[in-house]
């Protein structure tokens, strides 16, 4: 087995040299680097990710997902860059409890307000945290991401630098989302991140996440590897909204794990919009008896972007529910996959976990790969799940026309209903105007919404109207 | 100038000829009834005249106004005051019936180069209208007909057709499937809207909704082609004797 996996690093690998010096260039300066638990994680992980490599079509897990291209790829550490809060501003969600800028996966403090939280709440950069508060990041930091099974996540951990680190004390609530925005510059050669989060909510604590990663400048080949791990204790509520509106030629690998204590009540919101390639892993597990978890996400492909949703449920306590909703629009060449994987333990009786995929097709050559997987070792459950694949209907189409509205906004609002189906589902209502209005931007720009395609040349005389 | 002209039209559909030369002129005010058995055309000229566009004109004109409507897309014919009651309603899942309703006729009026309304003019207006169709205003806050009963549905039409105001409103079987409560308030609804400016075309299969909306003329379209034209007391006739005679005997022989 390890013997394939070593044979797999040399036929698609640029080789692992140009790994070792990275990493080696990289532990020189590396945050905590002195302290022996840390730098334990980094190497073990460095050396997992050495052992397995990138992974191939032939893992089941990427069966759909080749990422030869990120494994071809001779990447180095992004620079500093320099922004100023002009340029960031456009791309900020409105109403925050707190905003934290990331440009080139360091954490810009000039650009961020972390100021005017409750007491309890802790928000700060990961790399400040590791130095003024070791002992604290210890205990939580790698626990649950797991470095064995994912070559991504083994990556990020030896090359964990910065990040948000978000506390929440016991009882702590904060309403509004704390908002992290991850911006990567336009640089002249091929370029890498890792991000690296760590929320923990305490017993009875209530908070909300999103992570919103965005292109500044013109296209360039970046590398955003990012992990998240979300400890939610007893009676927590939480929520995590992802965003990716990369420019399309980034790579992007998200991977969020999501430990869940007793009657934990948690959220993953994913909004996939840009991107060239992009995998989205989610890993909730419930560990503790009556847990809840709703896994909501919507990708929009278009061009030759690829969009992999990687679900992984975990019923690991009795008397817990999954939900999870994905719908997908499609067009152009775009390729769609979502996977979801549902196992639940022997310990795990009285689970109900439900899945369902919806995905719209707006272009002959855009496709959608969708794959159940369910692992019951449990005999007293209940789990669904199914996939529907659809174009847009043209009797809804010409219903709405009829009435004198425009092909053009007709596809345009039948769009905006299928993505409002997961919109409606995210509980912030600052994410959620967040995310209605960078999906009513996007779908100006979609094809699939002009009357033939090789039109857009209307759709974008019809932008500068509105925008007019 | 007529509101409506149609001349010689012939229609295929799917390779299949469905009208075989139509000839039909409405004027402003009239209410004219197109009568006929299943599968004669009728509703295929009412989609033609809504432009769908999986209806190929092979033959013919259409003039709306002098325009030719052969030329306009849906949501022309549309601004230009024409409005087809679907006789099979869209379910649209996602798209509030109330909002859906603002933004047609605000796209109508744009057109039109008149001024946008705002939700606070809109909404005594639609009100109005509610109470005008025996409506339930809390069906307006859902999906567009989603989960509405048939009746519901059809109401909704006419509930549109109010709020548009079209100069000329085609009724596709809007009495099909309706309860007599059900047609009462459909008619009562389409008769208040009976205006010298507006003509109606009532696409049926029967006899029992021109008690309640009565018409100027009355057609029978039978294989593509209309064969019979005459007053409401042709439609009684029909109701009666059933349409087979209609294709056997002469025009004007029982006159």
């Amino acid at each position: 087995m390890r013997e394939t996996a070593v044979a797999t690093v040399a036929d698609t690998n640029t080789g692992l040299e140009s790994w070792l010096e990275n990493f080696t260039e990289f532990t020189k300066t590396a945050v905590g680097q002195k302290l022996p638990w840390l730098k334990r994680l980094r190497e073990d992980a460095f050396e997992r990710f050495c052992e397995v490599g990138f992974p191939t079509t032939r893992d089941e897990d990427w069966r759909f997902t080749n990422v030869s291209a990120i494994a071809r790829t001779s990447f180095r550490a992004a620079g500093a860059a320099e922004l100023t809060a002009e340029e960031v501003a456009p791309y900020g969600a409105a109403g925050a409890a707190a905003d934290l800028v990331f440009v080139n996966g360091r954490f810009a403090r000039e650009l961020s307000r972390v100021d005017g939280l409750p007491k309890g709440v802790t928000v700060a950069s990961l790399r400040e945290r590791i130095e003024s508060h070791p002992a604290e990041v210890e205990t939580h930091l790698g626990r649950y991401a797991d470095t064995q099974r994912d070559p991504f996540v083994a990556l990020n951990t030896a090359f964990i630098g910065d990040g948000a680190y978000v506390h929440m004390a016991r009882g702590v609530v904060v309403d509004a989302p704390i908002y992290l925005l991850y911006l990567s510059t336009k640089e002249d050669t091929a370029t890498m991140t890792h991000p690296r989060n760590l929320i923990v909510a305490e017993d009875e604590s209530q908070v909300a996440v999103i992570e919103d990663y965005a292109s500044v400048g013109g296209e360039c080949i970046a590398f955003s590897n990012a992990v998240t791990e979300l400890i939610a204790g007893e009676s927590t509520v939480a929520q995590h909204y992802l965003i990716e509106r990369e420019h399309l030629k980034a790579f992007n690998v998200s991977t969020l794990r999501i430990q869940q204590g007793r009657s934990a009540n948690v959220a993953s919101h994913s909004l996939l919009l840009g991107g060239g390639l992009v995998r989205n892993n989610v890993h909730p597990v419930l560990a503790g008896d009556g847990g809840e978890c709703l896994i909501n996400g919507l990708f929009l492909g278009t061009g030759r972007q690829h969009l992999d949703n990687y679900m992984h449920v975990e019923h690991a306590a009795p008397h817990c529910g999954s939900r999870q909703f994905y719908n997908g629009i499609l067009d152009g060449h775009s390729h769609g996959v979502f996977h979801g994987r549902i196992v639940v333990h022997k310990i795990a009786q009285k689970t109900d976990a439900k899945q369902t995929n919806r995905n719209l097709l707006l272009s002959d050559d855009a496709q959608i790969d969708t794959k159940p997987q369910l692992e019951i070792y449990a005999d007293d459950v209940k789990c669904t799940h199914g996939a529907t694949i659809g174009q847009i209907e043209e009797n809804a189409l010409f219903y709405l026309q009829s009435r004198g509205i425009s092909e053009v906004e007709a596809r345009k609002l039948l769009l905006m209903a299928f993505a409002e189906e997961c919109v409606e589902r995210m509980q912030s209502n600052v994410a959620r105007a967040h995310a209605q209005r960078l999906i009513g931007e996007h779908l100006l720009f979609t094809e699939g919404i002009a009357p033939q395609s090789g039109n857009l040349g209307r759709i974008v005389e019809r932008v500068v109207e509105e925008v007019g | 100038m007529s509101l409506l002209e149609i001349k010689n039209l012939h229609v295929t559909v799917g390779g299949n000829e469905i009208l075989k030369g139509i000839d039909l002129t409405v004027n402003a005010g009239e209410v004219h009834s197109i009568m006929g058995p299943n599968g004669s055309g009728k509703s295929t000229l009412a989609q033609v005249l809504a432009r769908r566009d999986a209806y190929h004109v092979t033959e013919g004109s259409i003039l709306f106004e002098g325009k030719d409507l052969l030329e306009m897309k849906p949501e022309e014919a549309a601004c230009e005051g024409l409005f087809l009651a679907f006789q099979y309603p869209v379910e649209i899942p996602g798209i509030g019936n109330t909002y859906f309703l603002r933004s047609a006729l605000n796209a109508q009026r744009k057109y039109r180069g008149e001024e946008e309304m705002d939700a606070m003019d809109f909404l005594p207006m639609f009100k109005e209208k509610l109470k005008l169709l025996e409506m339930d205003d809390k069906l307006m806050n859902r999906s567009l007909n989603e989960g509405f009963s048939g009746g519901e549905k059809k109401r909704n039409e006419i509930l549109q057709m109010a709020v548009l105001e079209p100069k000329l409103a085609i009724l596709d079987e809007t009495d099909s499937g309706l309860d007599i409560d059900a047609l009462r308030i459909v008619a009562e609804g389409v008769n208040s809207l009976r205006s010298p400016g507006r003509a109606m075309v009532v696409v049926t299969h029967y006899q029992r909704l021109l008690n309640y909306i009565v018409p100027d003329f009355v057609h029978v379209l039978v294989d593509g082609r209309i064969v019979r034209s005459g007053g409401k007391e042709l439609a009684l006739e029909l109701e009666e004797r059933g349409y087979s005679w209609t294709e056997h005997e002469p025009v004007g022989a029982r006159a």
